[in-house]
C-alpha cells in the first residue's frame, strides 16, 4: 500500500476556504528512463486524483509523466457543511487508493 | 588486472548500446500548442488572468515546485473550470489537468513537476464563460531531468 500524506483542518467555520494538501508515495516512472542496460523502462504513472466532499466532486487532476516522484497537490475548497473528505488517486492500470478525513463544520 | 578481449568487447557493447538507446524526442513549442489545441480546441487564447509560479532557477528537474493561480471571483456565474499545464521542451508537454468547481474558492493549485530541460511552463485557465486565458515562466534548469 502506498503511503498517504494529508494536511486539512479537522474544524472549519461554514463558508471558510480551507487549503488541502494531499500526497502519495509513488515513484511515477516516467517511460523515457532507461534501465542500466539501456531498455526502456515501462511507464507506470498515477493517472487520476479526485477529491469529494459528501459525494460530491470538488477537485479533480489528471497527470502525466511530468509529475514528479510521489505527487503532491495543494488546492482549495469551501466548507459547507461537517462531513467525509474522500481521496481517490487511481494509476494507469486502475488500481486505486483511497483515504477518507472527517470535518467538522459549525 | 587483465581483461580479455571477449569481456572488453562484451562490457564495450553493454556501454555503446547504452549510448546508442533511443533518447526521448523533446516536444517543440508547436508540440505544445498543438496539446492546447487538443486539450481546449482551437479557440483563441488570451493573455493574462492566470500565473505560473516556478523557479528562475530550478535546481533539480525532478522536482520543481509550481504554483498556478487565476484571477476569478469564484462565484456560481463567474469561475474557472479548468486549468492545464504545459512544458513546451519535455517529452510530453502536457504536465497536469486540474479541475475546478465555483467551492473551490480560491483558484490556486500547487504541485511538483518534472522538467527535461529550461523551457517555458505555460498554463492555460479555461472560464466558465468559456474564454481561455494563458501566460508562461522561463526556469532555467540547472540539473535537468533529461530522462525524466
Amino acid at each position: 500500500m502506498n503511503t498517504i500524506r494529508l494536511a486539512v483542518p479537522d474544524k472549519a467555520t461554514r463558508g471558510e476556504i480551507i487549503e488541502i494538501k494531499a500526497m502519495i508515495q509513488h515513484e511515477m516512472e516516467s517511460g523515457h528512463r532507461p534501465d542500466e542496460y539501456g531498455r526502456p523502462i515501462p511507464r507506470f504513472i498515477i493517472k487520476h486524483f479526485e477529491c469529494r466532499y459528501n459525494d460530491r466532486v470538488v477537485f479533480r487532476a489528471e497527470f502525466f509523466p511530468a509529475i514528479a516522484a510521489n505527487p503532491f497537490l495543494s488546492f482549495f475548497t469551501r466548507a459547507t457543511e461537517s462531513g467525509t473528505l474522500e481521496f481517490r488517486w487511481i494509476d494507469q492500470d486502475g488500481g486505486v487508493a483511497t483515504e477518507l478525513v472527517e470535518l467538522e463544520v459549525d | 588486472m587483465s581483461v580479455s578481449r571477449r569481456t572488453l568487447l562484451k562490457t564495450s557493447a553493454i556501454a555503446m548500446g547504452h549510448w546508442l538507446a533511443p533518447l526521448p524526442a523533446f516536444a517543440t513549442r508547436e508540440d505544445a500548442n498543438a496539446a492546447i489545441i487538443a486539450t481546449f480546441g482551437d479557440r483563441p487564447l488570451q493573455e493574462g488572468r492566470v500565473s505560473v509560479q516556478i523557479p528562475a532557477i530550478s535546481e533539480n528537474g525532478y522536482s520543481v515546485p509550481m504554483t498556478v493561480e487565476v484571477d476569478s471571483p469564484m462565484t456560481e456565474a463567474d469561475h474557472v473550470v479548468r486549468i492545464s499545464i504545459f512544458a513546451e521542451e519535455n517529452p510530453i508537454p502536457n504536465v497536469a489537468h486540474f479541475e475546478l468547481r465555483p467551492e473551490t474558492g480560491i483558484a490556486r493549485v500547487q504541485t511538483r513537476i518534472r522538467l527535461a530541460a529550461s523551457q517555458r511552463v505555460r498554463a492555460v485557465a479555461e472560464m466558465s464563460d468559456g474564454s481561455l486565458w494563458t501566460s508562461y515562466t522561463f526556469s532555467i534548469v540547472t540539473l535537468a531531468a533529461c530522462v525524466l
